[in-house]
């Protein structure tokens, strides 16, 4: 890892090896990085709880030491100041305690987490819960209008009925990586994941 | 993996002091706002705002903190309102909505340039802390360019009041480029992109066609360029009782 990178937040995460939450795997099941990441499939976001960590892509570098040694994750803050970060981070550290080892969850900002880091399968996750996923390509994404300025209103479709002609209603929304948007068509406010 | 050549500490903690202590200050004035901002869509987009830049300020004074060996809480509540070393355009109490906005767009506008000459910089935990920054604080610029627009354009008292509060804010207005001590340092070692003098012409060249849009007066020099971090108010010093209370109310307590 990089010595470099910035390790926000005062305590790491360590879980104690034994935490007992009844997921222990079998002694002999190899723990490597697959097994890791499949583990994290189960830990969800606790903002956007239909999303798990991967399929939010905060899960930047999965490293195991061999034999009996350290399982150390990165993640990648969504905002700066997220709230959530050190309830990610306790939530990945106390399921990871299965594998009985022990484990550090640290954050960094070696690369900055964007909104295009959302998987498919976690888009579909956000639509089905009525909050529009941010656009699939680079530009798009960013909502980036002529001049570098944010195009305020890209055309973001309304998850309950599909129509484009929506607004934007307020950049700022109930959690930082959330913005609010009204559908014209179905007359519903909703919201969007803010393209970052 | 970045290489990452030994910075020059003394002029790097003074960067990170002035850019927390801005954050951390307007981040705090933001959140004045909570409960009472004139419209319910401004209220959420005020909190959210302070959010952001409470959040910032913890990760600046985070990176102070690993330099200098301190606790960030302590850097944020512990020291006398003598040694913060924010912008004196950031000293002026909340006002109305209108001294709200006119600040905020100063400081946005200013913030932005300086963000843009730190990317890319060589010291790796601030230049990748700003490759974050910059995408968060685009919104922050956007929104306080609409609200600026929103009052500018409206005849009578908003835009009166807008030109009173600009007014008031001028002569600190150009104050996020005050030099740094130790700035040759930090140039040489190839951390900050360009001279603060300089980095206040980009700024002025980036708003003079909004201001010039809306007629509205550009901002003249700062008042006293070399003291633009120094000699703060009483205006901070009411609002440093207020965000110290708690923390001075039980000393080393833990939540």
């Amino acid at each position: 890892m990089s010595e470099a990178g910035v390790h926000i937040g005062v305590a790491r995460a360590r879980a104690a090896a034994a935490a007992g939450h009844g997921r222990a795997v079998p002694a002999h099941a190899p723990v490597d990085e697959d097994a890791i990441r499949t583990a994290l499939r189960e830990v969800m976001d606790p903002e956007l709880p239909m999303l798990s960590v991967l399929d939010l892509g905060i899960v930047h570098r999965v490293d195991v030491t061999p034999g009996e040694g350290l399982i150390h994750v990165e993640i990648l803050p969504t905002f700066v100041g997220c709230p959530a970060l050190e309830l990610i981070k306790t939530s990945i550290a106390e399921r990871l305690a299965a594998f009985g080892r022990p484990v550090e969850v640290t954050a960094t900002f070696e690369i900055p987490w964007t909104s295009e880091r959302i998987s498919p399968a976690g888009r579909a996750a956000l639509l089905a819960a009525g909050i529009a996923p941010p656009g699939a390509d680079s530009a798009d994404a960013m909502g980036l209008a002529p001049g570098g300025l944010i195009d305020l209103e890209p055309r973001v479709p309304c998850p309950h009925c599909g129509s484009r002609r929506t607004q934007l209603e307020n950049v700022f929304g109930p959690t930082q990586c959330r913005t609010i948007r009204y559908c014209a068509d179905c007359r519903q406010p909703f919201e969007a994941i803010k393209p970052v | 993996m970045t290489a990452t050549a030994a910075p020059p500490a003394t002029a790097l903690a003074e960067l990170l002091r002035s850019m927390a202590d801005d954050e951390f200050v307007i981040g705090f004035s933001d959140s004045e706002w909570t409960g009472i901002a004139p419209l319910l869509e401004e209220d959420v987009a005020m909190s959210s705002l302070a959010q952001d830049e409470l959040g910032h300020a913890a990760a600046l004074y985070g990176l102070l903190g690993e330099l200098t060996g301190t606790d960030p809480d302590a850097l944020a509540y512990d020291r006398e309102p003598e040694d913060y070393r924010h912008c004196r355009l950031l000293d002026h109490g909340r006002g109305d909505w209108a001294m709200t906005i006119a600040r905020r767009f100063l400081y946005d506008s200013a913030d932005v340039v300086r963000l843009e000459a730190l990317a890319g910089g060589t010291w790796s935990p601030l230049a990748e802390l700003v490759g974050k920054l910059v995408r968060e604080e685009r919104y922050h610029r956007m929104h306080a360019g609409a609200w600026l627009d929103r009052l500018a354009r409206a005849d009578g008292e908003p835009r009166d009041r807008l030109i009173a509060a600009l007014a008031e804010l001028a002569p600190d207005a150009a104050t996020v480029f005050t030099p740094l001590p130790g700035e040759q340092a930090l140039l040489e070692a190839g951390i900050l992109g360009a001279p603060m003098t300089q980095l206040e012409a980009h700024w002025r060249a980036s708003i003079a066609p909004t201001f010039a849009d809306l007629d509205l007066p550009m901002p003249p020099p700062a008042r006293d360029p070399e003291r633009g971090r120094l000699d703060h108010v009483d205006a901070f010093r009411w609002l440093w009782g207020e965000f110290t209370s708690v923390r001075r109310a039980d000393p080393g307590a833990t939540w």
